[in-house]
């Protein structure tokens, strides 16, 4: 009777998601099989589906053979800076284009919008001269292989602005036309009225910009060559030789490196549906 | 608390529109004025510019004498109450008044001590510790009123505050608004389309439309002598009837009844008379002739729709023009049956049909001097 009560009444479709939900975790259920799996397991095929006594010390080894220590402090070094820099530049920029009037101000949102739909690989080798020209030149001599490199392109990103423009459009403007009578300047409505306002705005791009950063690949490929600068998934690549791949460390590494992303969904989820802008209105 | 005067303000928007036209008002200090119009007459922008929240394309705006037309919303000193309330939904009611003190470096002391006491005056002192969310209507409305009030502003700005209560909460916090403001005496400028607020709260009422002041005046001037034929039928409920008449032999025809001489140079005249200065007359006798249309019993007093003339003084059917009747509550007319209409001489207004401007000044003159006699 309390299942009953407690558990949601089946819908049809019950039997379109669950089946979806069982297809989106057969990877991950596997990464943790391989993970605890001997070398041979791993080259069986049929695959090894229950590993017959599991090898916890492919953690431990997988630990050893590169710093991940390392790669994880820089992993999170330049995925911190980067959500902090999209929080404040994203949202500056998004307020100027939601609230103030300036010339042009179509235009270039127009442009900004373009930008999102050019592929990273046309402005890929534009990018990495202005970074490089940028490391020594302004940076003295830092050249491009060093984690500024990874967080300087990041900083802001097109996506963070619309996303936040358009939430800020939804906020009442008496809200801040009331602050600014209160004797509050264009910034201070900004801080203290429209961003309490925008958790919810603010927590999904600092999700995604931090899974983003976290999971980026190709761009820290291009730039970092010392191994002490590399992030997580450049690291992982350690165990991916040119002739042989220790899939169960690969494995173990890459379980390890989901945690963060983990605790950073769980602690964001909340905000990704609830607003809270339009409570203050109306009778 | 300050004079509030606005100089030549004109207001055009990039897209052309003139939202207000060379607007000149000098609001004295402690008077509650009234800006009343239809949606889109400028009214709303006249309080805009005021606040600072919008720059007028010429003009100078002052408070207190002096000219703030260049200072930011903040630094004017001026506390506006806004139709949507705007209450900032992630502070408390508390926090939500001291905002604006606390924005000015007010001593938290001296806030806490005008908190309380704006609390105490409005009775909103129990739902300080809330947010705005869990609040009803009614007290949401308290709390922006507090919330505007405890700055103790030069001038107090309101747009439309009443209008998002249902009717009955209406009419209790018009009543203590009027308190408030006999209390506080700020100066306050308040906006609306209802023209009952208008009449029961101003001090003067100023009636625009299309960006232009119309009439401007106590509440009982511009009820007794409107301008023109806009502010007559707007202020007032049930509105006054405005029917254009004919002019024959000198007089002005309505329903084939001569009502009054006609005024020189205005070939086209246009007759108002309210539906509460309209008597049903025993029959046979001279009058406006009216054929019913339609009656709508209100309890203390029954509205009577009619339709001018009949096919006797040659009016068609579908030319006829409407007017309405306010009778006693024992009056139920069939639809279709004929009644005459008397009104008192001074109760007849003319207006040109052009122009809209009011004829024959001297017949309203009256209406004012029988009024200061029976109230002697």
């Amino acid at each position: 009777m309390m299942a009953t009560l407690r558990l949601r009444r089946p819908s049809a479709w019950h039997l379109v998601l669950i089946p979806l939900t069982f297809i989106l975790m057969v990877p991950l259920i596997w990464m943790l099989i391989t993970s605890l799996e001997t070398e041979a397991e791993t080259r069986q095929f049929p695959p090894v589906l229950l590993p017959a006594s599991p090898q916890w010390t492919n953690y431990p080894d997988a630990l050893a053979a590169a710093p991940f220590v390392r790669f994880m402090a820089n992993s999170a070094v330049v995925a911190i800076i980067v959500v902090v820099a999209n929080l404040v530049l994203c949202s500056v920029a998004g307020y100027a284009f939601a609230r103030l009037k300036f010339l042009g101000r179509g235009a270039l949102f127009g442009v900004l919008m373009a930008t999102l739909m050019v592929p990273f690989q046309v402005t890929m080798i534009p990018e990495f001269l202005i970074v490089k020209w940028f490391g020594t030149h302004v940076w003295d001599q830092l050249g491009i292989d060093h984690l500024g490199a990874l967080v300087m392109p990041n900083l802001a990103t097109a996506f963070g602005i619309f996303l936040l423009r358009q939430f800020f459009l939804t906020i009442p403007v008496e809200l801040e036309e009331a602050a600014r009578i209160d004797g509050t300047s264009r910034l201070g409505v900004l801080f203290k009225i429209v961003l309490p306002l925008s958790l919810p705005a603010m927590a999904t791009l600092a999700a995604l910009t931090f899974l983003d950063s976290w999971n980026s690949f190709l761009w820290p490929l291009i730039v970092i060559n010392t191994e002490s600068n590399m992030t997580l998934p450049l690291g992982l690549t350690t165990f991916q030789g040119s002739h042989d791949t220790k899939w169960e460390l690969l494995m173990a590494g890459n379980v390890f490196s989901l945690l963060p992303m983990l605790l950073v969904f769980f602690a964001a989820q909340r905000y990704f549906v609830r607003s809270v802008a339009a409570t203050g209105l109306k009778g | 608390m300050a004079e509030v005067e606005y100089r030549n303000v004109t207001k055009r928007y990039p897209n052309g529109v003139v939202a207000l036209d060379d607007f000149n008002l000098t609001v004295a200090d402690g008077e509650f004025v009234i800006l009343v119009g239809p949606s889109g007459c400028g009214k709303s922008t006249a309080l805009r510019l005021l606040a600072g929240l919008d720059k007028p394309t010429s003009g100078d705006i002052r408070v207190g004498g002096t000219a703030v037309t260049k200072q930011g919303p903040g630094e004017r000193d001026i506390a506006m109450v806004f139709q949507n309330y705007a209450l900032y939904p992630h502070m408390s009611v508390y926090k939500n008044l001291a905002y604006g003190l606390r924005q000015r470096k007010t001593p938290k002391a001296e806030i806490d001590r005008r908190v309380r006491e704006i609390g105490d005056i409005l009775g909103i002192i129990e739902l300080l510790d809330r947010k705005p969310a869990q609040l009803s209507g009614g007290q949401r409305q308290r709390v922006a009123m507090g919330r505007a009030l405890v700055r103790e502003p030069q001038a107090f700005l309101l747009d439309e505050p009443l209008s998002n209560l249902d009717a009955k909460l209406r009419g209790q916090v018009r009543a203590e608004l009027k308190r408030i403001h006999q209390r506080l005496g700020i100066t306050s400028i308040y906006v609306t389309h209802d023209q009952v607020e208008a009449m029961t709260l101003a001090d003067r009422i100023c009636v625009m439309n299309q960006g232009e002041i119309q009439q401007l005046g106590s509440p009982q001037e511009i009820y007794d002598r409107p301008a023109n034929s806009f502010v007559a039928g707007f202020m007032g409920s049930p509105a006054m009837n405005l029917v254009p008449a004919t002019i024959s032999a000198g007089q002005v025809l309505l329903g084939g009844h001569a009502l009054r001489p006609a005024p020189e140079g205005h070939p086209d005249v246009v007759v108002g008379i309210r539906p509460e200065c309209l008597e049903i007359a025993p029959e046979g006798q001279p009058g406006i002739q009216v054929t019913v249309d339609f009656h709508e019993p209100l309890g203390s007093h029954a509205l009577v729709h009619c339709l001018v003339g009949d096919e006797s003084v040659g009016v068609t059917e579908h030319s006829r023009d409407g007017i309405v009747v306010q009778a006693g509550p024992d009056v139920s007319p069939a639809p279709g049956q004929r009644l005459t209409l008397t009104a008192e001489p001074r109760h007849i207004y003319l207006f040109d049909a052009g122009t809209g401007i009011a004829l024959a000044e001297d017949q309203r003159e009256r209406v004012i001097a029988s009024r200061a006699e029976t109230t002697q």
